[in-house]
């Protein structure tokens, strides 16, 4: 009974859908890209999770609680992802050493060319394990907080702020290691001593 | 937060911009979402034929005309006001006249639209 008055006109759900689709379509594309690391996969992710969307879209907005609905959007992009690579049987970053085929086909990679830095710091992301690439793209490219990071991921608050930190310093290390690799000296200090479990497995 | 660290996360966004969708996927996307409303209404008139000859099916495709119309034309504004952002920016190079057939164009997206929804009814 309460399920039936708490149901909505189909014309007013499409609205709303459209108001989401609208409002988030950057964010997820700005995921799928940095997730996927490829052009190609990152518009069928995006149109991908927008359909998916579309399908829940109801029953998501009825147990959100008037929370916004990004974490629940990339939440989807983040399961399609990883059905994508499963499926695949492959990993998802590109190899280092080809980070020129991604250069070829984005225009944020055209405005990092020519600044190393940068570049290193994009290398640095794709070297990290998963949940923490995923974490720092959420929080970095999408500006999402800790609080909806968490929704996206599954995760609790206070992990997700453990995830965050911990891939910030392991960045912060991988740049470092490049930069002296590379025989280059980095202007930042060094983000300190890695913990012994940050070296490359998933953060629990 | 120190000062490195807080150089390092200004680093970071720097480098994980957001990333605009390319506009032939916008284009993609909202067609195939239209699509999905259009589709609805066209498994309607397939059963709306074999099941008007039940006056207690009646009430339904009257409810689902007025909810497709409503929902593909919510698509169509959707559309159409994407193209009015995209001559708004326009607007100093060739102005009120670049504005105004803009709303033209919205007017007629949103009459054809409509006219698609309803046109044989």
């Amino acid at each position: 009974m309460s399920e039936q008055v708490s149901q909505k006109p189909k014309a007013q759900l499409d609205a709303e859908f459209s108001e989401l689709y609208r409002a988030h379509l950057r964010d997820v594309y700005s995921y799928a890209y940095y997730r996927v690391g490829d052009h190609h996969d990152a518009e069928d992710l995006t149109e991908q999770t927008f359909l998916q969307a579309y399908r829940h879209f109801e029953r998501a907005q009825r147990e959100s609680h008037g929370r916004p609905l990004r974490p629940w959007l990339i939440r989807i992009a983040h399961n399609l992802a990883a059905n994508l690579y499963r499926d695949r049987s492959r990993k998802p970053a590109l190899p280092i050493d080809e980070t020129s085929t991604l250069a070829a086909l984005h225009t944020t990679e055209q405005l990092v060319e020519g600044r190393d830095e940068l570049s290193r710091v994009l290398d640095g992301v794709r070297l990290l394990p998963d949940d923490r690439r995923e974490a720092l793209i959420m929080r970095f490219a999408l500006g999402m907080d800790n609080r909806e990071i968490a929704r996206a991921l599954g995760r609790s608050d206070g992990a997700t702020k453990v995830l965050i930190h911990r891939a910030i310093r392991q960045l912060h290390e991988l740049v470092g290691d490049r930069d002296v690799a590379n025989g280059r000296v980095s202007g930042q200090p060094r983000g300190g001593a890695v913990e012994p479990d940050a070296g490359g497995g998933q953060d629990e | 937060m120190s000062e490195a660290a807080a150089n390092f996360e200004g680093l970071l966004r720097e480098a994980l911009a957001p990333v605009e969708p390319p506009e032939d996927l916008v284009e993609r996307l909202e067609s195939t979402l239209t699509s999905i409303t259009e589709l609805a209404v066209d498994e309607l008139e397939a059963w709306e034929l074999s099941a008007m000859r039940d006056p207690r099916n009646w009430a339904r495709p009257a409810a689902a005309v007025v909810v497709g119309s409503a929902a593909a034309g919510a698509l169509v504004i959707l559309r159409a006001r994407r193209r009015a952002q995209a001559s708004s920016s326009d607007l100093g190079a060739s102005g009120w006249s670049s504005l105004n057939r803009s709303a033209e164009r919205a007017i007629r997206d949103l009459g054809r639209g409509t006219r698609r929804v309803l046109g044989d009814r």
